[in-house]
């Protein structure tokens, strides 16, 4: 089994920041959202420099960091979570490298530490192919998947050493920048999608989609999954800063995890049925 | 096989996003033809401008006080003569020549003491480009007079608020930029930093420093000098300092880092109040690159500090941290107080105002052979020190730091009434 398995309906992928805005209520957060329709659930183990992400999961991160997160802690609030759906450890390489004793071969003792309590696979958005094959072997030898993020800039012989990497799903990333809940949804995620449909892995979509109504769109436009991550993050922020109670935040995530699973449903009507059928 | 340098041992590479990767092998190719093989006349060009707007060749002067103080032939390379007032211009020209001849339509850069910034915002109106500079909040009250030159230059300059609000913040902030405008816009880094090709690239325009001060000993003085000296913050002025003597086994290479307050490390803040990653900083991967970081256990990246503005990052370059694995490159460090203290003396001793990145070369030599040197050092017969910047930037710095110490050489800081 693997990752691959979640998308045999369309898929609802959301992302938040493991510890944000502390231990007790991400739990919780982190929770509402597998009971709103997560197939497979993005956790977010935070690093000082996220350079791909946008101002919403950047405040994120300093508010996990602040509240005490660390790749240890990380792997408790894993082992904490009491969800069935798989989980993926979103992180930056830095971290993944010193995890363990000094003399440890880099690498290795963090996917161990991931296998041991139940992530299923890891992005790294700064892990680009080209340097990905000590994590790759790793990930092989202890079973997990990497998934690798496509770019609307990726084209031609990248996109082949990318596609022989990948394991799990494909991260499609809707537009060119970083993370960040838009309005609209770019037409670079049709292109994108064209140009990936000859590989067979499965092929989610993310950056950018915060409503039902784009998660159906990229859904009839093709993907086999939505990834949503800052639109729920505002969610968990907003919470924050009006000292809401945790229940009423968390009923907020599953209410609108609910609407992108139901979207990404209801595009696949909308789907183009194949010839001769 | 790439022609380029992408690692240095195990330093290097390219740790960044993917929507870069494609730009990343753009400007790959784009180095390999037009600066190392000079296609289209690109170096010739290069050449020509750094010569006729930035007016090199810098020269190479014996400093006549500082010989007798330290009873050794001390020369200095007048990297402050640029134009511009800092080694910056090398590279930041070059760079935006190259954008130029990628057929880029949009510079950004980032910038901690306003230095690069300057370099690239003077670069990008002298070859009419447009030009974005992301710099820290608190380099930007740190450092006000270079946030005028570059809008003087017509250069627009975006604060950075995140974190501490220095040059760490300005280049993962700036990489954002570059990651939404890749297919039209060039990043100038300011360094010998960031992901493969830059490292090796930057070093490339700098080391016109090494080859002019290499031909200058010869003529000036017969031989090569027993040691260049350079201070070292991301290090390019020390890589272009080092570059054309790393094959010259009997010249001493002395990077010189900034050791702030104290070389002690507030784990449980985050804190380091130096900055000195060479001498103390662990292997790992930041803004898309293995290299010597400050960082904790768990692998965050940890502030750093510095008197100079200029020296505060982080990280290092990644072929600097090879080189001193290697045995080839001597990491030292000075602290925040001997580098004031130097500032005020090349200022009173040679009429040289050195910025504060500079002054830091300068306690060295006073820290291993002044009047109360330690002796660590055995200062070779000549010494070659890379002036990579001029001080008028850091006045408004160094009037509040010095007023803040008892420094023994430092005139008074009080204004007439």
């Amino acid at each position: 089994m693997g990752l691959e398995d979640s998308f045999d309906e369309p898929a609802f992928v959301p992302y938040l920041a493991a510890g944000d805005p502390d231990f007790d209520s991400s739990i919780e957060y982190v929770e509402a959202l597998e009971r709103g329709g997560a197939d497979i659930i993005e956790l977010g183990l935070p690093f000082s420099e996220p350079i791909a992400e946008g101002p919403t999961i950047q405040q994120a991160v300093v508010r996990s960091l602040e509240g005490g997160m660390t790749p240890e802690r990380f792997f408790e609030f894993v082992e904490e979570l009491d969800v069935d759906v798989p989980l993926v450890c979103m992180t930056y390489y830095n971290l993944i490298y010193q995890y363990g004793p000094e003399d440890a071969e880099p690498v290795l003792p963090f996917v161990k530490r991931a296998a041991e309590v139940g992530l299923e696979g890891f992005v790294v958005p700064d892990l680009p192919a080209e340097e990905a094959d000590l994590l790759r072997e790793a990930c092989d030898d202890h079973g997990l998947d990497l998934v690798f993020i496509v770019a609307p800039t990726t084209k031609g012989e990248r996109l082949d050493r990318i596609m022989e990497q990948v394991s799990g799903y494909v991260y499609v990333q809707a537009r060119l920048g970083v993370t960040g809940a838009r309005a609209d949804v770019s037409d670079q995620t049709e292109e994108s999608l064209a140009r990936l449909e000859q590989y067979d892995v499965p092929k989610a979509v993310g950056f950018g989609i915060s409503s039902g109504e784009q998660a159906a769109d990229v859904v009839a436009a093709g993907a086999d999954g939505v990834i949503v991550g800052s639109a729920l993050v505002d969610i968990v922020a907003e919470g924050h800063e009006e000292d809401e109670p945790t229940e009423e935040t968390a009923a907020k995530l599953e209410s609108l995890a609910r609407e992108l699973k139901e979207g990404a449903l209801a595009g696949a009507q909308r789907r183009p049925r194949p010839e001769g059928t | 096989m790439s022609k380029s340098d992408t690692k240095f041992g195990d330093y290097g590479g390219q740790y960044v996003p993917e929507a870069l990767m494609p730009a990343i092998e753009e400007l790959t190719d784009a180095y390999e033809r037009y600066v190392l093989d000079n296609e289209d006349g690109f170096m010739d060009e290069f050449r020509e401008r750094i010569r006729d707007f930035g007016g090199r060749p810098t020269p190479l002067q014996r400093a006549d006080q500082l010989s007798e103080r330290y009873d050794t032939e001390v020369y200095l390379k007048r990297e402050d003569l640029l134009h511009g007032g800092a080694h910056k211009l090398n590279n930041a020209l070059g760079q935006v020549l190259l954008a130029k001849y990628m057929g880029k339509e949009r510079i950004i850069a980032e910038t901690g003491a306003g230095q690069h910034g300057t370099a690239t915002a003077m670069a990008a109106a002298h070859l009419d480009m447009p030009c974005e500079i992301y710099m820290g909040r608190r380099d930007i009250n740190r450092q006000r007079p270079n946030v005028f030159r570059m809008r003087i230059n017509g250069a627009e300059v975006n604060p950075v608020d995140i974190g501490r609000g220095t040059l760490k913040e300005a280049i993962s902030e700036t990489m954002r930029d570059w990651a939404t405008t890749v297919e039209t816009t060039h990043y100038v880094i300011g360094s010998v930093v960031g992901p493969a090709p830059f490292p090796a690239m930057v070093r490339d325009f700098q080391s016109v420093i090494s080859e002019e001060a290499r031909r200058q000993s010869e003529e000036q003085f017969g031989d090569l000098p027993g040691a260049v000296v350079a201070c070292a913050g991301g290090g390019s002025n020390t890589m272009g300092a080092f570059a054309e003597f790393i094959d010259d086994e009997d010249v001493d290479l002395y990077a010189v880092e900034a050791g702030g307050s104290s070389l002690t490390v507030d784990e449980e803040e985050g804190v380091a109040p130096h900055s000195a990653s060479l001498s103390t900083g662990e292997e790992g991967v930041l803004h898309g690159a293995r290299t010597k970081l400050l960082q904790d256990t768990h692998g965050q990246i940890m502030e750093s500090h510095s008197v100079s503005s200029g020296l505060d990052y982080s990280g290092v370059g990644p072929e600097l941290a090879y080189l001193v694995d290697e045995g080839r490159v001597i990491p030292k460090n000075v602290g925040d107080e001997s580098a004031l203290e130097a500032f005020h003396r090349l200022s009173q001793d040679e009429g040289i105002i050195p910025a504060l990145e500079t002054a830091h070369a300068f306690g060295f030599l006073e820290d291993v052979a002044g009047p109360d040197g330690d002796g660590s050092v055995d200062l070779p017969e000549t010494v070659v020190v890379n002036v990579s910047g001029r001080g008028d930037k850091d006045l408004e710095a160094v009037i509040e730091e010095t007023d803040k110490r008892e420094l023994e050489n430092a005139p008074t800081m009080e204004v007439f009434e």
